[in-house]
């Protein structure tokens, strides 16, 4: 008797699961299998997600892009914008974060220590409009500079997510390598780098996320067609002057999600660490 | 001498660490010091990038909250939104954690799968799939046409729906607040309900007397976090609805873009984001004041 029941409550349990994830995977499969319909049957159709004739006809349109510059350019600048912005972010905060970690008494240091509290609950919205003045003063509007440039200084988030793990690294290994003759740099190298690479991933993931997705810094500060990043050659496909061929637009944003699905399924593990540890925003 | 002393400094082993957070320093000053002072100061301005700035002294706060209906429209849809969205969000966030706690083979499966949206929420890709799905011949009327509902309603062209369609979009995105709320639930210790059904606690009472007044300080993280990002939102409003109809779902951000990139109001923009500052700040404050009343800590 008291099998039977959680027999029934097991498949009770597992159907809810299950049918709430169809809910919440819907508007994704939606998109993934719109893009393989015949453009001109998106909408006819768009009570269905098995396309009536699956074509791939909507990618090949879709990757000529806009005005003679193909998708190709477009990912070739998201990547370049991303990758360098997280090398930068990540090494950067990670030698920051060493400082604070590992001395604790040096001038201005609690000074600094809430500076980097602030900035990291400082919005970007909050400061756009005057940083947008600034840069245009320092001649870095219209230019990658503006997006890639400020990342090489630390970022808030990072700096406190490496300053919380270098501190679970045993003092006694710096000790032991200062005995053996290694300078801070070399100690900041060989042994608190190595032992970090858990926590550099974590971040670098987190940073490499954020600056593919990211819209508004670069609505702000990337002109030209041939500059455009992802997101924002996404969004022409909304602007009434362009003609609405949805096959290739949900081809296109298909494509857009395909690096942080590929994240996802390969370091998801330090996603959901990165994200229960420090309550980081996915 | 100056060469000695510069070594001196350095010797002392600990102000090495200043070097080391040297660029965070820099960064910090360059980058979020400047802009504030910039913003303090051009938002006593009128300045349109050609032309210089015009002082003007406290005009722009003065038009900002008198004179601007627009604005009150946008902190009003701003305020509706993160008051709806985030408190939904979470409750769902711990209402499927508290499903997802339940041991089981597929676990790590099924987290996944709810997982999923929030990392993709936010990007371009999503707002354009919400802005179909929410069209007038778009996939939801579609799917209420086999439940045999016929319906061309434009859930955008509406001010409720528009509001409840980018609410959705939120609430869909509740995994990262699932899985913290996941990681918290997991170090409530288990003493604690072993003890509770020794005294004959109903389930109810053992989710209010003791999981919830454990979790209260998880979600006061994330009731502070989710709702200072919910006032920041911008591509959502951006890309899905415009705003429209009527500004109705204008979002703050969103209306501080079009002054300072589609009007060129910079001044303006720059008192916008001086009382943004001030609102998110507040905001942060009251919650860290009013936290000792309701959050329990060990």
């Amino acid at each position: 008797m008291l099998n039977h029941e959680t027999r029934w409550s097991k498949i009770v349990y597992h159907t809810l699961i299950c049918l709430m994830g169809v809910v919440m995977l819907y508007p994704l499969l939606w998109m993934v299998m719109s893009s393989f319909k015949e453009s001109k049957t998106v909408f006819l159709t768009a009570n269905s997600l098995i396309p009536q004739k699956f074509v791939l006809e909507n990618y090949a349109n879709g990757w000529t892009g806009f005005g003679g510059t193909t998708f190709a350019t477009f990912f070739g600048n998201s990547f370049y914008i991303a990758i360098l912005g997280t090398i930068g972010g990540v090494l950067s905060s990670a030698l920051v974060a060493f400082g604070f970690a590992r001395f604790h008494r040096f001038p201005m240091r609690s000074v600094l220590f809430s500076c980097m509290l602030i900035s990291m609950m400082m919005p970007f919205q909050v400061v756009m409009v005057p940083q947008f003045i600034w840069y245009k003063k320092l001649g870095l509007v219209g230019s990658y500079a503006a997006l890639i440039l400020p990342r090489f200084f630390g970022e808030g988030f990072f700096i406190f997510l490496l300053i919380q793990f270098m501190s679970g690294v045993p003092q006694e290994l710096d000790e032991a390598a200062r005995i053996d003759g290694c300078g801070n740099l070399r100690i900041f190298l060989k042994i608190i780098m190595p032992l970090c690479v858990p926590a550099l991933i974590t971040c670098a993931i987190f940073s490499f996320m954020w600056k593919w997705e990211d819209y508004l810094a670069p609505l702000l500060y990337v002109k030209g067609t041939r500059n455009y990043t992802v997101s924002i050659a996404l969004k022409l496909f909304c602007d009434p002057a362009s003609t609405s061929d949805y096959g290739a637009t949900f081809a296109m944003a298909t494509l857009s999600v395909v690096p942080t699905l590929l994240i996802f399924i390969c370091l998801q593990k330090y996603l959901v660490e990165g994200i229960s540890t420090t309550g980081l925003k996915g | 001498m100056m060469v000695t002393s510069k070594r001196r400094f350095f010797q002392r082993d600990q102000n090495v660490g200043f070097l080391f957070t040297l660029p965070f320093t820099i960064g910090f000053f360059v980058f979020t010091v400047v802009p504030i002072a910039y913003a303090l100061y051009y938002s006593l301005t009128n300045y349109d990038v050609l032309t210089p700035s015009v002082f003007v002294g406290l005009n722009n706060y003065i038009n900002l909250f008198t004179g601007d209906a627009v604005f009150w429209q946008s902190l009003r849809a701003t305020t509706i939104f993160s008051l709806v969205s985030v408190p939904l969000r979470l409750m769902f966030a711990l209402f499927v954690a508290l499903l997802m706690l339940r041991p089981s083979r597929l676990s790590s499966l099924y987290r996944a799968v709810y997982y999923m949206p929030s990392i993709m929420g936010g990007s371009v890709a999503i707002a354009i799939v919400w802005r179909r799905f929410f069209a007038s011949n778009g996939t939801l009327n579609a799917l209420l046409g086999l439940l045999g509902i016929s319906s061309s309603y434009a859930w955008l062209g509406h001010p409720n729906t528009a509001m409840l369609s980018l609410i959705l979009l939120d609430m869909w995105q509740f995994g990262s607040a699932m899985l913290i709320f996941l990681a918290a639930l997991k170090q409530i210790p288990q003493e604690l309900y072993e003890a509770a059904d020794v005294d004959g606690a109903k389930r109810s009472a053992r989710f209010f007397r003791i999981t919830l007044p454990m979790l209260t300080p998880t979600i006061f993280f994330n009731l502070i976090m989710q709702i200072i990002s919910a006032f920041l939102q911008f591509t959502k409003c951006y890309i899905i609805t415009e705003g429209k109809p009527l500004n109705s779902t204008l979002f703050y951000v969103v209306n501080l873009y079009y002054q300072a990139f589609k009007y060129y109001h910079m001044g303006y923009a720059c008192a916008m984001a001086v009382f943004m500052l001030v609102l998110v700040g507040g905001i942060t404050y009251i919650m860290f004041v009013t936290k000792k009343r309701w959050v329990y800590e060990v």
